[in-house]
């Protein structure tokens, strides 16, 4: 497998200088331990948002730290969760005084690492609280398993919570705002091929040339079947309906669709994949009010994409719509 | 033998050894349950052991060197691992705090601490094919081990044996816990990498306590 590296082995650290090079205007960045902080952080008394992941999601979560969304992102090994260390630097670094809200990707890794962190800013008199993003439907949520995982909705709760901090809310409040809207998005993705984590150098699953893997995990965890390609509009059927049927969404909702790039996937196929969502949900009566395209929760290399659509309400609507000001989602500012 | 902190520094060199040698075999088994970074994160995290090995004090007491371990694994090896072996570790030191020389007993409570320590972080119970699968077989035969009047060498024998049965039992199940449960019925025929390498580090316990 080629890839633009130098060595598997520093993969974050290069990739994370080059973000600070590029972004400098917007963020601050720590190389040890390593995160990214926004450049006029602390804000004293704003609520802070920090989340994180393994690396190979980009430009989640770096991507949105800036104005409007995170205050900090703490990017770990290639797929690998960050250990506490990083999380609670960047907790501390970012703390103006009126807490820190931790998003975390439903992964257990991601949630044991920040748990940890999480006791450790407490000890310290930090106000953390924690809201975790189960928005894939892919994964049956039971007893049986670790849950839902995280996916594509994370931009939509960094987002939405990002502006309810920046408007002033205290910590409850924007705990409460993130923890709703996790509440009504649902994701779904395809994937058409694996990716290769560098250090490991390897596919982590292999796909023949005409199959395809529904349900696909942001790391290329198996999903729910694996089946012969399709028409794109018939693979957007087969995912869009167990997204609407899990809320479930009905007739006379209006709703944010989000169609999200695995990272080897071009626009042109990713909007024809939005073509035929919008049509099958108007089919339902649902109606789009506001949209998402583009590569936002990737997988390395991985050609592939997800569809995630949020209830939106006149709250919603308007966080959405307020200023945001980062590398990869910048409006209104 | 005495099981003394020289033997605590050699089983940790040992594990740091045996994970090295074992890291290829951790991540193809974690690449076909999981997501393949299980041998990488833990090379990672007991590679960064091995120079703190040289810091400890001369008074260091088992305890301690197993506390550096918990703390070194804690902020370098991240994933589900990382808290999970970090939490094991810190309790086994705990259950063994201030004691110079281990005896069977205090093995028994190491190996139950570091048990119940893994459960506390992941409440996972037995069989839901994880690393739990490997540490409660291995404390139950520890504990009857010392009951038979074994050695702390015998001891920690029986325990390596039962996590190395419990890592292969863990061939036919059906993961409930970690990123494997998503597979469902897929994960069936697959080796817990947690577990694999639980009884890893059980044999370096026990191979450090006959050799020397």
């Amino acid at each position: 497998m080629k890839k633009l590296i130098n060595d598997p082995r520093r993969v974050v650290e290069e990739a994370v200088a080059g973000f600070e090079a590029a972004h400098g205007d917007l963020v601050a960045v720590s190389h040890d331990p390593i995160y990214i902080a926004r450049k006029d952080a602390p804000r004293q008394g704003k609520v802070a948002l920090v989340s994180g992941g393994g690396s190979g999601h980009e430009p989640l979560h770096g991507g949105f730290v800036g104005f409007g969304m995170l205050d900090a992102a703490v990017p770990g090994p290639v797929f690998t969760s960050p250990t506490p260390d990083p999380i609670l630097a960047a907790t501390k670094a970012v703390d103006g005084g009126a807490g820190v809200l931790h998003i975390v990707k439903n992964y257990t890794g991601d949630v044991l690492n920040f748990e940890t962190a999480a006791d450790l800013a407490a000890a310290d008199g930090i106000d953390v609280q924690t809201v975790i993003v189960d928005d894939d439907v892919a994964v049956k949520d039971s007893l049986y398993t670790a849950g839902r995982r995280g996916v594509a909705g994370t931009v939509l709760v960094e987002k939405i919570a990002g502006a309810a901090a920046e408007r002033g809310d205290d910590l409850a409040s924007v705990a409460a705002i993130a923890t709703r809207v996790n509440s009504v998005t649902r994701s779904m993705g395809v994937a058409l091929t694996p990716c290769v984590v560098p250090h490991a150098g390897e596919p982590s699953f292999t796909l023949a040339d005409d199959e395809i893997e529904i349900g696909i995990g942001i790391h290329g965890e198996p999903g729910r079947e694996r089946i012969k390609i399709e028409p794109a509009d018939a693979i957007v059927d087969r995912i869009l309906a167990p997204i609407v049927d899990d809320l479930p969404f009905a007739s006379g909702d209006r709703v944010l669709l989000f169609v999200n790039g695995l990272g080897g996937t071009p626009q042109v196929e990713l909007y024809i994949v939005f073509r035929r969502a919008a049509e099958a949900l108007a089919e339902r009566g649902i109606t789009v009010s506001r949209t998402l395209v583009g590569n936002f929760v990737t997988s390395l290399e991985m050609q592939g994409m997800s569809i995630t659509v949020m209830r939106l309400d006149d709250e919603l609507e308007q966080l959405w719509d307020a200023p945001v000001q980062t590398a990869a989602l910048r409006w209104g500012r | 033998m005495t099981l003394d902190t020289a033997w605590a520094v050699r089983w940790i060199r040992a594990s740091a050894a045996v994970i090295s040698e074992h890291r290829v075999e951790l991540i193809t088994l974690d690449r076909d349950i999981g997501d393949g970074d299980h041998g990488e994160n833990l090379d990672r995290g007991f590679s960064a052991v091995l120079p703190k090995l040289d810091d400890l004090a001369d008074d260091a007491t088992p305890a301690d060197a197993l506390k550096l371990v918990a703390t070194t694994l804690i902020s370098t090896v991240g994933g589900a691992a990382g808290p999970l072996y970090g939490t094991a570790y810190l309790k086994a030191a705990g259950a063994i705090a201030g004691q110079a020389e281990l005896d069977g007993a205090a093995i028994v409570a190491l190996l139950t601490a570091a048990r119940d320590g893994v459960v506390l972080r992941g409440k996972a119970a037995p069989g839901d094919k994880t690393m739990v699968d490997a540490w409660t077989p291995a404390v139950d035969a520890a504990a009857a081990a010392l009951s038979n009047g074994s050695d702390e060498a015998g001891i920690l024998d029986a325990a390596a044996t039962a996590a190395e049965g419990g890592a292969r039992a863990t061939e036919p199940l059906v993961a409930h816990k970690g990123r494997a449960s998503y597979l469902g019925e897929r994960a069936i025929g697959h080796r817990d990498p947690g577990a694999q390498s639980s009884a890893l580090l059980l044999r370096a316990a026990a191979d450090t306590a006959t050799d020397a």
